[in-house]
């Protein structure tokens, strides 16, 4: 549950989701599940000339499972609480 | 996902409120479906009425009516909300035919594969 509860974290920040099928779409986090599906607001496609269909998509949901890489603003990682939540949840709660 | 109660419903990832909008469906083959998202589950299956197949071949586009579609959610890549006040598509593109598309997407694929071919066979001068 750790990258669930990471991800709850930044809700409400500015994301690039990057999919599997190199389709990049940059939104605002509304929300996130255990699957890691992504609902993003406000979104614009990376490459809008390429997907001109997604011209007038605002919100999305998308599949957990077709997520490639997430981007995050710089601010958004905290390396050293990640990495103490990684040690705590290894070592079991 | 769990079921979500009327207060959080726009704080999740469920599909809820995306219930009885017209919705655009991405699938994993590429393919594009329009239609109102009327079902879904915790897979992201969907059902979605009145829904249509809108074909894009360089910028020419048609829309493939299909009447009421169940689709596994193991395909959906994305799902997304259409705001009716903008424009759907760019304004340079036009509507065709379905039988017009169809040529449009032979001929790309042709292409595609001639591309491909051609370039198997200069493999051997190395041009990465």
């Amino acid at each position: 549950m750790l990258f669930f509860s990471y991800f709850k974290d930044l809700v409400g920040k500015e994301v690039t989701v990057e999919l599997k099928n190199d389709l990049a779409i940059r939104g605002t986090l509304h929300s996130v599940d255990q699957y890691l599906n992504i609902k993003l607001e406000n979104t614009r496609v990376v490459d809008q000339d390429k997907y001109p269909h997604m011209l007038s998509v605002r919100n999305c949901f998308i599949r957990g499972s077709v997520v490639r890489y997430v981007q995050l603003p710089p601010e958004g990682v905290d390396v050293d609480l990640l990495h103490d939540a990684t040690r705590r949840e290894a070592r079991g709660g | 996902m769990s079921w979500a109660g009327p207060e959080d419903i726009h704080l999740s990832t469920s599909l809820a409120n995306y219930l009885d909008k017209k919705l655009l469906v991405l699938l994993r083959d590429g393919r594009k479906l329009m239609g109102l998202l009327r079902s879904f589950d915790q897979f992201a299956n969907a059902v979605l009425e009145g829904a249509c197949e809108r074909v894009i071949v360089g910028d020419l586009y048609c829309d493939i009516q299909l009447g009421l579609y169940v689709i596994r959610g193991e395909n959906v890549v994305l799902i997304g909300e259409l705001d009716l006040e903008r424009e759907e598509l760019p304004p340079h593109m036009t509507r065709v035919s379905e039988a017009e598309i169809r040529r449009a997407q032979k001929a790309e694929r042709e292409a595609t594969d001639l591309k491909g071919t051609m370039r198997k066979r200069m493999e051997f001068l190395d041009l990465d």
